[in-house]
């Protein structure tokens, strides 16, 4: 199983800990990484200005992907759904794959095949599954309790994503966390955006948004919670001191990469999992399964 | 301020329809689902999907395209996926944004992540410092400028809206 390994603008800059957990995870489950430098933006942050040219920045990386004839793996949700929908739109219309093909002309590009993306929870929950994944778990995490964010990108346009998992009961992300021997809680404001895109907005926009989850996830007693994007982790992470702050209140929530979930119970130190990045430390979880 | 109908433009919602993302603008019966399912309207009453759909019905075209509300949508997709009448909310947010764009009322936040992308290729510049952590950590180095974005820009039409007045 090999993949061009798309990490995006956040994660080489904030989410140093997402990367060297799913590269560790990667290898162990015997999913192959192949780096393409040139990788640039998806196009993401591009669409709401001109969705046109926003197109051509993402299709220029599947045209990068398709070179090495490879599929894409992806580590940040909006990187997952940006990406996803120009594949579905070059992959399925002949005009729309003739009309990118020819703009791409200008930067001597061009996409000669179908392009596969998917987001590495996805990749996992499908092509390595959730039997190889409990026969990896080498220290169970049965003493944790933990809250799972599967965010918005991941399953949403679900038109473009065949159904692999469910927008209003999203499980692909819970099943993996409880292979690992954790427990998943409920909590009422599962399903919320983390408010991420609204910041540049209007900022307290954001951080009510993102509050919002916090505050219900304090009924819930979670250890910490688990994400899959790097835009969430910003909000739940890097912001939470920030809304403690400006609401006046305390959470004190660690918050984990998946990858650094499933890399605890598979044996991975805590070094190379990253958990040194994660600014809301999670010293009390390590403790509790004895890392 | 009481809103004149006479100043309203009976053509926007024409206008939406052919934009991408906006042709299915007229399914919109106003049962306020949208509203309903959104995260943003929960936090700041300033975003109101269903009200900004009825404003675009109604003609109401600058209210639309020169406020910042229509700015505030996260792009969650908790509308799109279920309204009852498959509008494609989220999409069609997205088309007013770019409407709003061209009419040469871009938010300031959006306009810099544009110009910060033609840059460097990212939205956060990768420099030689990062890569020298980068490699610490035993992770690959990634290019630190990507040309190439320059010129899609180009091709889409709006590098003169990015690039800085000193380089035209």
């Amino acid at each position: 199983m090999k993949y061009a390994l798309f990490l995006g603008c956040t994660v080489p800059v904030r989410g140093a800990h997402y990367e060297l957990a799913a590269r560790k995870v990667a290898g162990l489950v015997g999913i192959e990484f192949a780096d393409i430098e040139d990788f640039a933006c998806c196009g993401f942050p591009i669409k709401a200005f001109h969705t046109h040219t926003a197109f051509l920045v993402g299709a220029r990386n599947l045209a990068l992907a398709a070179q090495q004839k490879l599929p894409i793996c992806t580590l940040c949700s909006s990187c997952t759904s940006t990406l996803t929908e120009i594949a579905k739109a070059v992959n399925t219309n002949p005009v729309v794959k003739l009309k990118a093909n020819r703009e791409l002309a200008s930067i001597n590009r061009h996409i000669d095949r179908e392009i596969v993306v998917r987001h590495f929870a996805r990749i996992l929950y499908e092509q390595v599954g959730l039997d190889k994944i409990r026969s990896q778990v080498k220290r169970p995490l049965a003493s944790l309790k933990l809250a799972v964010h599967s965010g918005c990108h991941y399953l949403k346009p679900s038109g473009i994503f065949e159904s692999f998992d469910d927008p209003e009961i999203p499980y692909t992300v819970r099943a993996m966390i409880e292979a690992t021997g954790a427990s998943v809680v409920d909590y009422f404001e599962e399903k919320k955006c983390c408010g991420g895109a609204t910041m540049g907005i209007e900022e307290m926009t954001g951080l009510g948004i993102a509050k919002r989850k916090l505050d219900s996830l304090r009924s819930a007693d979670a250890d910490a919670l688990v994400i899959i994007c790097p835009f969430c982790d910003i909000m739940y992470e890097a912001n939470q001191r920030k809304i403690e702050q400006v609401f006046n209140t305390a959470y004190d929530l660690p918050v984990l990469y998946f990858p650094q979930v499933l890399g605890l119970a598979f044996g991975f130190d805590r070094r190379e999992l990253g958990f040194q990045f994660n600014t809301v430390k999670p010293d009390k979880i390590l403790e509790k399964v004895g890392v | 301020m009481a809103t004149k109908t006479t100043e309203f433009n009976p053509d926007f919602k024409d206008a939406v329809v052919h934009e991408e993302g906006g042709e299915r603008v007229k399914r919109c019966f106003q049962c306020g689902l949208c509203t309903a399912a959104c995260p943003v309207r929960d936090v700041n009453p300033a975003f109101n999907p269903r009200k900004i759909i009825h404003m675009v019905l109604l003609g109401m075209k600058d209210q639309v395209i020169k406020n910042d509300a229509v700015w505030l949508c996260s792009t969650c997709y908790s509308c799109q996926e279920r309204c009852p009448q498959d509008v494609r909310v989220t999409e069609l947010m997205n088309a007013l944004k770019n409407i709003a764009v061209k009419a040469g009322f871009p938010h300031p936040s959006q306009k810099k992540q544009a110009e910060l992308i033609y840059n460097s290729g990212r939205l956060y510049e990768i420099e030689e410092f990062d890569n020298r952590k980068r490699q610490r950590l035993g992770l690959p180095p990634l290019a630190t400028k990507i040309e190439e974005i320059k010129v899609l820009y180009r091709q889409g039409g709006i590098e003169s809206l990015v690039r800085p007045a000193e380089a035209k």
